[in-house]
């Protein structure tokens, strides 16, 4: 390379003038059109857009976009047949997408570059604020569709005042399962308190069996004690998310919330998961719990429709109960609202997605969904109800839903919430970190996710 | 035709492949050059200054990776040279089945290293992983391979080595079966033996395929991901996160200046370990 510059040296410096302007307004050119290229295909699609809503009788194509885990594609398809029936001229063709932070990823880098499916279901909470709503996501507030959606779950897909969704399911408890076979055996009560719950434990470990399913090989599933914990928070700091939110209260300096840590250490501290409890998963948690070999596990409710599904003989074995907290009269439910049905803002088929979202949000829509999966706990639509063939851990809920002892996970109410929460619990869950070192840990992420969020006060 | 626009003319079939390299390599280096000083959510940025990189050097979470990714680097880098070259010497003597236990050799480095990754974190399970089954037959019970907070890493590290090792050796093989036969008459007139022959004439001549068993090993090491990501997704809560993996943590918490930043970290990072490293190892070849 650099003997043959040398040698042609002599003769470089005119050629070489006269081609790098060549080179740049060939770069520039190249630019522009790509540049206009883009802009060509948008405007043709917008232009097309209008036309085939408005004149055309042909059959029009939506696109939904679901996670693509069994429950919520059966859900998916079950809307879409029962909607197809009523509405013969709009097909809707699904799509699905990882589960998870991958899938978080898709849906932002998919309404990023404008590829966005017409309608998709996606969590409601910290992670919709985090869409860009105003931006990407049509607003629903003075649609007729909204007056069948109830008040609890309007703050949840509430973005600087507008609301952008309508609840694609039902809502979700975040507690504890307990098999209700060891617990029988046993002579065991629910507990009401956490000391109550440590002293059941420590009967069932005495027997042998597992007490507590960990299974933080899926790491999510560490976060739980701690999520879950929130109504206990609450009853003791009303206000705390407000003052999470603009940095008022801290995890490490508020006692509540370092309360919830130190839950998850106690359970490290005296050996209450099974040993393998790294590198087991969620799916052989739930067989576990199923089979009797874990008395108990701290989980979601949603997983219900795979329980249901995989251990159908022993679905009736399994109950909840809210995580409790030190004093037995204040004793109530985390509940995780459903996720939403959005529509894209730059969707070609803005009237068929209403009409579409308008038959997810109506009472006909519930029971469809409830058909293809077990509800995992109320509808937030009205006069929706629960059908009575569900199987009895759901209705064990219900009693705090109905004398109003629940409280949504800190999620929906703040949209602050750090990434790493699941592997800082996992380190307190797994004895890495004290519940002091994690609590303080998770501030810092925290923070990190507020700064970039560009919150007040951080 | 005079010279100035014969040497023009050349110059015109260099323009596609120049553009080409502009557009795919410089241009996004310089992007991601830029969109490390910004808070960005893909549409829109903000211009911050080296705040991404104060908080990647500051928070434990973030920085732990950087300790990791050298023990990575290094541990897999030596036992490959190390390994490599052992089975480089076997498979170049005259054993019987030579060809097939080189294939044998070379036989992982063609499998995906996510299957890779789920199949040893599957044996590695410590109550029905089939390697402790194993050991518990023998009476020793094993440890839990992936979750121990001492023993994650290197247990990755490790996959990643019987991973690589077909590659190293098939270097190793290049290097010893070019050594010219001279050099081990020599040595029989002078009566050396077995160690003689390794040490005085195989491992001096076999430097360059050191060399490039070493850099390719490091720099892949640096940059690992899709091994930790199967095996463990940096856990037990940080103790196997590498900077590539923190990395991607961060793009997927949706901070794409912060994910960005760690990448120019990273692009530094590789150039001055490889470089000196590079260039030493030059310098040593130019003697020999």
């Amino acid at each position: 390379m650099f003997k043959r510059k040398t040698e042609s040296a002599s003769a470089l410096p005119r050629s070489r003038q006269r081609s790098k302007p060549t080179i740049m307004f060939c770069a520039i050119a190249m630019l522009a059109a790509v540049l206009s290229a883009c802009s060509g295909t948008t405007e043709s699609s917008s232009s097309s857009s209008s036309g085939s809503s408005s004149n055309q009788q042909a059959q029009v194509t939506l696109t939904l976009l679901v996670d693509n885990s069994q429950d919520a594609v059966n859900q998916a398809n079950a809307y879409i047949s029962a909607f197809q029936k009523l509405n013969s001229d709009i097909k809707i063709e699904l799509e699905t997408r990882p589960n998870g932070s991958e899938g978080d990823n898709t849906v932002k880098t998919r309404l990023a570059t404008g590829d966005m499916a017409d309608v998709f279901f996606y969590n409601s909470g910290s992670l919709m604020q985090a869409l860009s709503p105003e931006k990407n996501l049509l607003d629903l507030t003075d649609e007729p569709l909204m007056d069948n959606i109830m008040d609890a779950f309007k703050p949840a897909v509430t973005y600087k005042g507008r609301i952008y969704g309508v609840p694609s399911g039902s809502t979700t408890a975040g507690g504890w399962f307990y098999n209700k076979k060891i617990y029988s055996q046993l002579n065991l009560t629910v507990p009401k308190t956490w000391n109550e719950l440590m002293e059941n434990s420590n009967k069932i470990k005495a027997t042998g069996i597992t007490p507590v399913i960990g299974t933080y090989k899926d790491s999510w599933t560490s976060q739980l004690v701690v999520l879950a914990d929130y109504y206990n928070i609450q009853t003791q700091v009303p206000d705390f998310a407000n003052q999470f939110t603009s940095h008022q209260a801290t995890i490490a300096g508020t006692p509540a919330t370092l309360r919830s840590f130190e839950k998850l250490q106690e359970l490290h501290d005296q050996n209450f998961m099974n040993k393998d409890f790294l590198a087991t998963t969620y799916d052989s948690g739930l067989k576990m719990l199923a089979e009797g070999k874990g008395a108990q596990y701290p989980m979601l409710s949603s997983a219900i429709p795979a329980v249901a599904q995989n251990f159908p003989d022993q679905i009736e074995d399994i109950g909840f109960f809210a995580q409790p907290g030190d004093d037995a009269s204040a004793n109530g439910l985390t509940i995780w609202l459903p996720g939403g049905a959005y529509i894209y803002k730059e969707s070609e088929h803005i009237e068929e997605a209403k009409k579409f979202l308008a038959f997810i949000a109506s009472v006909e829509g519930t029971k469809t969904v409830a058909a293809a999966s077990s509800p995992t706990g109320p509808f937030l639509i009205q006069g929706a109800s629960i059908p009575d063939s569900v199987p009895t851990v759901v209705k064990e809920m219900l009693p705090y839903f109905d004398s109003n002892q629940t409280a949504p996970a800190l999620e929906y109410l703040s949209p602050v919430k750090g990434p790493s929460l699941e592997q800082i619990t996992v380190e307190v869950g797994s004895g890495i970190k004290t519940a002091a070192e994690g609590a303080a840990a998770y501030d810092k992420d925290v923070e990190k996710q507020a700064k970039q969020l560009g919150l007040d006060g951080w | 035709m005079n010279k100035t626009v014969k040497q023009t003319y050349s110059y015109w079939f260099l323009l596609p492949a120049a553009l080409v390299y502009l557009v795919i390599f410089i241009l996004p280096t310089a992007l991601s050059f830029f969109f490390s000083l910004t808070r960005w959510n893909l549409t829109e940025w903000e211009f911050i200054g080296l705040e991404n990189f104060v908080t990647f050097f500051q928070e434990q979470s973030l920085s732990i990776g950087f300790k990791n990714t050298l023990i990575y680097a290094v541990v897999t880098c030596a036992l490959k040279v190390v390994i490599g070259l052992l089975l480089g010497v076997v498979l170049t003597s005259k054993i019987r089945s030579k060809s097939y236990l080189r294939s044998v050799i070379f036989f992982p480095t063609l499998i995906s290293t996510i299957a890779v990754g789920i199949a040893f974190s599957a044996m590695m399970h410590p109550t029905e992983g089939i390697i402790n089954s194993g050991l518990a037959l023998i009476g020793i019970e094993g440890p839990d391979w992936l979750g121990d907070v001492r023993l994650a890493l290197l247990s990755v590290a490790f996959v990643d080595v019987w991973k690589g090792l077909g590659f190293a050796t098939v270097i190793y093989i290049a290097g010893i079966l070019s050594i010219p036969e001279d050099y081990y008459e020599a040595l029989q007139m002078d009566g050396g033996n077995g160690w003689h022959k390794f040490w005085n004439i195989i491992v001096p001549l076999c430097r360059p395929a050191t060399h490039s068993v070493i850099i390719l090993s490091f720099i892949g090491g640096l940059r690992s991901f899709d091994l930790i990501w199967t095996m463990t997704k940096g856990g037990p809560g940080f103790t196997t996160d590498l900077i590539a993996s923190i990395i991607y943590k961060q793009y997927q918490g949706g901070f794409y200046g912060l994910a960005t930043a760690g990448n120019v970290i990273l692009f530094i990072l590789v150039t001055l370990l490889a470089l000196p490293l590079y260039s030493y190892m030059n310098r040593k070849e130019a003697e020999l």
